[in-house]
């Protein structure tokens, strides 16, 4: 049993979310206690995997008892633990939001189940070809939860993001065609071997390149490939978007990492020093491009989404840059923003249930009208910047002094300058937060029925299944805990640090 | 550089790669191009049609037995590839699927399948 605790990972949220549907001939409430219960096993199974990687360094798995490298491979080592704890750790906090929160379907939960097996698979799978199989499934279940709002504008976004995610997935399949040409071989460790034997400047395996990390990036959402994320995240009910917009690009910015260093190497990347400069190109203007339009937002829910177009850029430099340090940085930079920003999600939905505001202008006084959201927003933004104590802080200097081992001139100037823009953008709704007169009157809410306390019900109803009170407990419970988060996980980072050192050496010369 | 025979050789017995390449061509186009949302799902369709073709086209070895083991023996196609596109095809399909439902849906709040048209009531 313990030997086949990999493949555990991905059959039992799989299992878990055919039950909510079967479970629908008889109740249509029985999905959040089993999306529950296969959070809670699912979060057991990767305790138990923790111990043995901290012991043995990788734990290997071969599907099928096919041998490999003609099987697929399942392979976790510190780096994918750190991503599965986070998708267990995530999933539950949704969870906990979405009780009261809903969507309260069945549908909703097996396809919550089936987005964490895309989720986890992408994470633990040592073989390209599965790496698409889990890239479609997570792909296929994001849609259809971005189709969940009840508002018609869901069904436009959720057919946008289906239409750009899939040009992104072929484009990685295609890739995957050219390195199957190149090498004859998809398990990863395997493919590592047979480029370098192949060539680096072979034309088969730059095209590989191109055509695999271009059709990452897609699903990252780096600049110009973007479009789909803001429609997406401002569309969805607050339970997804704060799903999503914590865990989806994530695992795409995981699994390109894996592709640079299982498959493609640092090597790869020092022999073809034009890969790594146009990654950090798109990196940067992504960098850039994200603050700037983040800026010009009004809704605070789009001004998020475009923040993660920046934030992600920062990812991708870090790993782009690709010294140890850089790399640590990057992906403690990938763990905090995905907690910080599905608690910033998370955030401002119970702040619009509140109050109605759902605008940088209407957020004008709403410090002292819904404080604990108010406040874990305040925090979880300055995390977001770089405030010291935070994780937010730690990332970004670690990418910083990795970029200035390296000598990566540009990669250290766009960062300190989007710290300055985040800062702009995050310090203004900071300012209307707690230093402005309120927009939105308080009789607003009360016209709408009930005290200020139960919120609009307009705009709750719109957002969601519409509940009895606006809030509940467990929903301010997750945004005070991910706020906490932000800032405790920092002590965590020498763990991270040190789970990574296990396992980056051997890719990381 | 001459053009040598082997080149011109390889040009006019690799045809099925002009296939790849016009269909995904013609694919991207309709995709990007074509205002109706169904013909953009159908362009999508095109655009993985090539890709399939292209790695059925990476299998073949002139000569090659199927690979099915018989007395005869080797050399066999790649059986890899087949496999693989079976799996890309069933993706493929649930993708329509899902793609299909959302204009129905689109379809019966806004009453249109004009991308521009949809662009207008959509940022109302």
């Amino acid at each position: 049993m313990i030997e086949h605790l990999p493949v555990l990972l991905v059959v039992l949220p799989i299992v878990g979310g055919a039950l909510p549907l079967v479970a629908s001939l008889y109740t249509d409430r029985a999905g959040w206690p089993i999306a529950v219960v296969a959070m809670l096993g699912h979060a057991a199974i990767a305790g138990l995997l923790a111990g043995q990687v901290w012991a043995d360094g990788v734990v290997t798995y071969a599907v099928g008892g096919f041998a490999l490298p003609y099987g697929i491979e399942l392979v976790v080592d510190g780096l994918a633990l750190a991503v599965v704890a986070l998708i267990s750790a995530i999933s539950l906090g949704v969870l906990a939001y979405a009780r009261h929160a809903g969507p309260h379907e069945n549908t909703f939960y097996s396809q919550l189940l089936l987005l964490v097996t895309g989720l986890t698979g992408m994470t633990v799978t040592g073989d390209v070809f599965n790496l698409y199989v889990f890239l479609e499934i997570t792909g296929l279940a994001a849609y259809g939860l971005v189709a969940s709002g009840r508002a018609a504008s869901a069904a436009v976004a959720a057919l946008k993001y289906l239409i750009i995610g899939t040009v992104g997935a072929s484009l990685y399949l295609l890739g995957v065609g050219y390195a199957l040409a190149a090498t004859g071989t998809l398990n990863m460790a395997d493919m590592n071997a047979k480029l370098a034997a192949v060539g680096y400047d072979s034309t088969l395996v730059l095209t590989a390149f191109g055509l695999m990390v271009g059709g990452l990036t897609v699903k990252v959402a780096l600049f110009p490939l973007h479009t789909w994320q803001p429609d997406a995240y401002a569309n969805s009910p607050d339970s997804v978007s704060a799903f999503i917009s914590a865990l989806v690009s994530t695992v795409s910015a995981y699994a390109l990492a894996r592709l640079l260093f299982s498959v493609f190497t640092v090597d790869f990347l020092t022999a073809v020093p034009a890969a790594r400069w146009a990654l950090i190109a798109v990196a940067s203007v992504s960098i850039v491009a994200g603050s700037a339009l983040a800026v010009s937002q009004s809704s605070v829910q789009r001004m998020l989404a475009y923040s993660s177009v920046s934030q992600f850029g920062l990812v991708i430099a870090g790993f782009a840059v690709a010294t140890p340090i850089a790399v640590v940085g990057a992906t403690v930079h990938l763990v905090g923003h995905a907690v910080m920003k599905g608690g910033l999600f998370a955030a401002s939905g119970i702040i619009e249930r509140e109050t109605g505001a759902d605008t940088v202008g209407g957020y004008a006084g709403m410090g002292s009208r819904t404080p604990i959201a108010a406040g874990a927003f305040t925090v979880l933004a300055l995390g977001m910047v770089g405030v010291p104590p935070a994780i937010g802080f730690v990332g970004k200097w670690y990418i910083l002094v990795g970029a200035v081992e390296a000598e990566i001139w540009p990669v250290v100037a766009v960062l300190l300058l989007s710290t300055l823009l985040t800062l702009a953008y995050f310090a203004r709704l900071g300012e209307r937060l707690y230093f402005a007169e309120p927009t939105i009157r308080e009789e607003a809410a009360v016209a709408d029925g009930g005290e200020g306390s139960r919120g609009p019900r307009s705009s709750s109803d719109r957002r969601s299944g519409g509940g009895e009170g606006a809030v509940s407990a467990g929903m301010l419970a997750v945004v005070v805990i991910a706020a906490v988060l932000a800032v405790a996980l920092t002590a965590a980072v020498p763990a991270l640090e040190q789970l990574l050192n296990q396992t980056l050496p051997p890719l990381i010369q | 550089m001459t053009f040598d025979v082997l080149q011109v050789d390889l040009l006019t017995s690799r045809y099925n790669y002009y296939a790849v390449v016009l269909l995904l061509g013609i694919g991207l186009y309709m995709l990007i191009e074509s205002p109706n949302l169904v013909k953009k799902v159908i362009g999508m369709n095109i655009f993985q049609t090539g890709i399939f073709l292209f790695f059925i086209s990476l299998a073949f070895r002139s000569g090659a037995n199927p690979p099915v083991v018989t007395k005869g023996g080797g050399p066999y196609v790649s059986p890899l590839p087949h496999v693989l596109i079976l799996t890309a095809i069933v993706v493929g399909v649930s993708l329509t699927a899902v793609a299909l439902a959302l204009i129905v849906r689109i379809y019966s709040e806004y009453g249109t399948l004009d991308e521009d048209t949809l662009e207008e009531l959509y940022y109302d």
